[in-house]
């Protein structure tokens, strides 16, 4: 019943319109058969947008990705007649694919007790891990050996984030105390900075197309507040104390916004030129774990651009800043910042917090809580893992669901995006890291060699390498 | 030795001699260098014992001046590694799962006084002993009967040496000799080839277990190192137990499920 359905779809024509992602149409609507597939759209979309170069795009019908022909996609969606208009979405894919990493190169040994954070540089040239064995590690990714050691800490090192303009690395610990270092030569830049009077669980710098110099940066502790300090005078320059329990995440959004997911069920939105609270985001049960932003990426890697890597010297500040500004604009693709926030009541919420503080969308579906939650670089998906050993993936503009990946066998701790939002990394607790192709919504590749729980991965932002951190005081880097 | 109190009555109503302070003072003064004549006359084992009894004294002294200086470092700064360390997503949860462990133990306890295992196969076919074992005629006339052989297939260790010939009560032929099983992971739903490094129980008796006879429904320990298991406080599993799905002697192989 279904091919003769397609077989007679095929024959006939019909309207189409493209619509982009932001939600506006382009181009005029146009009479096509629906014999014709995917790559003859993106052929007609690409001389509509008067691309240069072919930009890849894959086109969407209310949310069901046309794989194959238009006529086997309708087919599948008898509620849609091809006699009206219809509708096709379009989202911008990366020209430059990603190789998935294939085997492990190098084992990198040196600390002294289990990995606790790993991280590459925003350009993906430089390395840093924090471990419990109270140092931070920097590491020579050309030799693959250790480059130097700082030691400043007087307990384990819980988290670690590079500045957007990889001139920094800042550092907290359990203690509540905290450092920001010089990657290039392993000094500490400032002196201790230790207000918190618990440990830090995370640490977020300000975006670079906000302030060029990439001196602030915010951290947030068990002690229930989120401190901004400015590393240049070495001083705690907000204290925002409006949590009633320990903050377990901290965002510092691109437009000026400070978001912060705590163990008291709530996510604050904080307006950080003002330093007023300007949303409570309710509506979890039980302790949000984990927030993410959709425009995480841009804001992470600074200027740096995974489609056009060039090396801006951090000394033209005003080319930094355009620079980076461009790529914020380019990946938000013109739609508001998204936030999904992860909890322990096994959903996730999806919230546009500059709209009101009402959620899009709940996401159900986990059976234990969740621990990740991260947008795709391009914004597209949203994939969460959680202590259920599976990993899922939602529409990242509406929320909806997409599909599960199993495969691991214990609880899934940290999963990270390859920069052309075609791959998915994820590390368990059953000391593999998996990798995962989304386009097919399968495993592409098993990477087992940790003798022990993986604690964290990151993946270049330049799309070569991944690191692992992991309880067996190894750090291992993996290539094609 | 003064037999009352009138020393001290005197003291109290006239006070002390007006030297008197003088002569403790020098007394005290002349108290080191008398005790370094002594030490350094006495000889034989009055001196061993006095030097013994000063030593004790030196290192008593010596604790004291430590302890005082110590108290002017600050306590903070020194702290030793603390091993276990975890991610902050991790660092609420630890107290959980300790418990979970400690609970879990004493459910193991439990369960092993008891001797009830949860097994895929809890119920086998009883196989009788004139199935297991094959009578071998022996002597000059081929009357005696107090040998036997083993039927099934067996598993022996590698550093198994028969019994003299002419003693050996059961024969286990190498035939039906078998080192590898095909485990299968009961949620993966892979099968790998593992070295067997045990048999633990055989349902049927426990003379079968101490044979290391394998029929279908034995508990055979096998040598998951490749597998890459992890126990929670991270040391590596090497070894775990799986029950025998098939009837080995049948097959040619041993097929088990892995007791997870």
């Amino acid at each position: 019943m279904r091919s003769s359905d397609t077989n007679s779809l095929a024959d006939k024509t019909g309207i189409v319109q493209f619509i982009a992602p932001d939600g506006s149409a382009t181009g005029p609507s146009f009479d096509v058969s629906f014999g014709i597939d995917a790559s003859h759209l993106e052929r007609i979309l690409n001389s509509f947008l008067s691309n240069e170069d072919l930009v890849p795009y894959s086109f969407y019908i209310q949310n069901e990705e046309i794989r194959g022909t238009i006529a086997a996609t309708l087919s599948s969606k008898p509620e849609i007649s091809p006699e009206t208009t219809i509708k096709i979405d379009y989202h911008p894919q990366s020209q430059y694919v990603v190789r998935p990493v294939s085997r492990c190169q190098g084992s990198l040994t040196g600390h002294q007790e289990s990995v606790l954070g790993v991280a590459f540089s925003p350009d993906g040239t430089g390395l840093a891990s924090c471990s419990g064995d109270k140092t931070l590690r920097l590491w020579d990714l050309t030799t693959q050996t250790p480059f130097k050691t700082c030691e400043g800490h007087k307990n384990w090192v819980l988290c670690l984030s590079w500045s957007p303009d990889g001139q920094k690395i800042v550092t907290g610990d359990l203690n509540g105390c905290i450092f920001v270092w010089n990657p290039a030569n392993g000094q500490s830049i400032c002196k201790q900075l230790k207000l918190h009077s618990k440990w830090i669980t995370s640490l977020c710098w300000e975006p670079l197309h906000l302030n060029v110099e990439s001196e602030r940066f915010a951290s947030g502790s068990k002690d229930c507040s989120v401190r901004i300090w400015n590393c240049r005078t070495g001083s705690c320059e907000q204290t925002f104390t409006a949590h009633t329990k320990g903050i377990t995440c901290i965002k510092w959004g691109g437009e000026g916004l400070l978001y912060s997911a705590s163990q008291d069920t709530s996510v604050k939105v904080w307006n950080v030129s003002t330093g007023v609270l300007v949303y409570s985001l309710d509506g979890h049960g039980h302790w949000v774990n984990t927030m993410a932003l959709s425009t995480e990426y841009a804001l992470r890697v600074g200027s740096f651009s995974f489609e056009s890597p060039c090396r801006i010297d951090p000394s033209y500040r005003d080319q930094l800043k355009q620079k980076s500004l461009e790529n914020y604009k380019r990946v938000s693709l013109g739609r508001e910042e998204r936030l999904v926030s992860g909890s322990d009541d096994f959903t996730l919420f999806l919230w546009i917090p500059k709209n009101g503080n009402k959620p899009i969308a709940r996401m159900v579906g986990h059976q234990q809580l969740v621990n990740m939650v991260c947008f795709s670089p391009n914004q597209q998906f949203i994939a969460s893992a959680s202590f259920d050993r599976s990993i899922r993936i939602w529409n990242g503009l509406t929320g909806a669901f997409i599909c599960v990946l199993r495969g691991h066998v214990s609880c899934v701790y940290q999963i990270c995006w390859s920069p052309d939002s075609r791959l998915l990394l994820s590390g368990s607790k059953d000391s593999t890291l998996k990798l995962w192709d989304i386009s097919k919504h399968q495993l592409r590749l098993n990477l087992p060699g940790h003798a022990d729980e993986v604690f964290s991965v990151d993946w270049s932002p330049d799309g070569s390498k991944v690191a692992s951190g992991s309880k067996d005081r190894t750090v291992k880097i993996w290539h094609h | 030795m003064p037999q009352g109190d009138y020393i001290k009555e005197h003291i109290k109503e006239h006070g002390h001699r007006l030297d008197y302070f003088e002569r403790i003072r020098k007394k005290e003064a002349r108290e080191p260098h008398k005790k370094s004549q002594i030490v350094k006359r006495t000889r034989g084992i009055k001196a061993k014992l006095l030097n013994k009894q000063n030593f004790v004294e030196k290192v008593q002294q010596r604790k004291k001046v430590a302890a005082l200086c110590q108290k002017k470092i600050d306590k903070k700064t020194e702290q030793p590694l603390v091993h276990g360390s975890v991610p902050p997503y991790l660092l609420d949860r630890q107290a959980a799962s300790s418990a979970k462990v400690l609970s879990n133990t004493i459910k193991e306890k439990r369960k092993e006084k008891a001797g009830k295992w949860e097994v895929p196969l809890p119920k086998v076919r009883p196989v009788a002993d004139d199935e297991i074992f094959r009578v071998i005629y022996t002597g000059k006339r081929k009357k005696k009967q107090w040998k036997r052989m083993v039927t099934k297939v067996t598993f022996v260790g590698d550093g198994f040496t028969r019994k003299p010939p002419k003693y050996e009560r059961f024969i286990r032929p190498m035939g039906l000799r078998f080192k590898k099983a095909h485990v299968t992971h009961p949620e993966l739903k892979t099968t790998f080839c593992l070295d067997i490094i045990g048999v633990k129980k055989n349902p049927q008796s426990s003379l079968y277990s101490s044979l290391g006879v394998i029929t279908k429904g034995t508990i055979i320990e096998v040598n998951v190192s490749d597998l890459g298991l992890v126990t929670n406080t991270g040391k590596v599993v090497w070894g775990k137990y799986a029950q025998v799905t098939n009837n080995p002697e049948n097959d040619g192989c041993i097929n088990a499920v892995l007791l997870v």
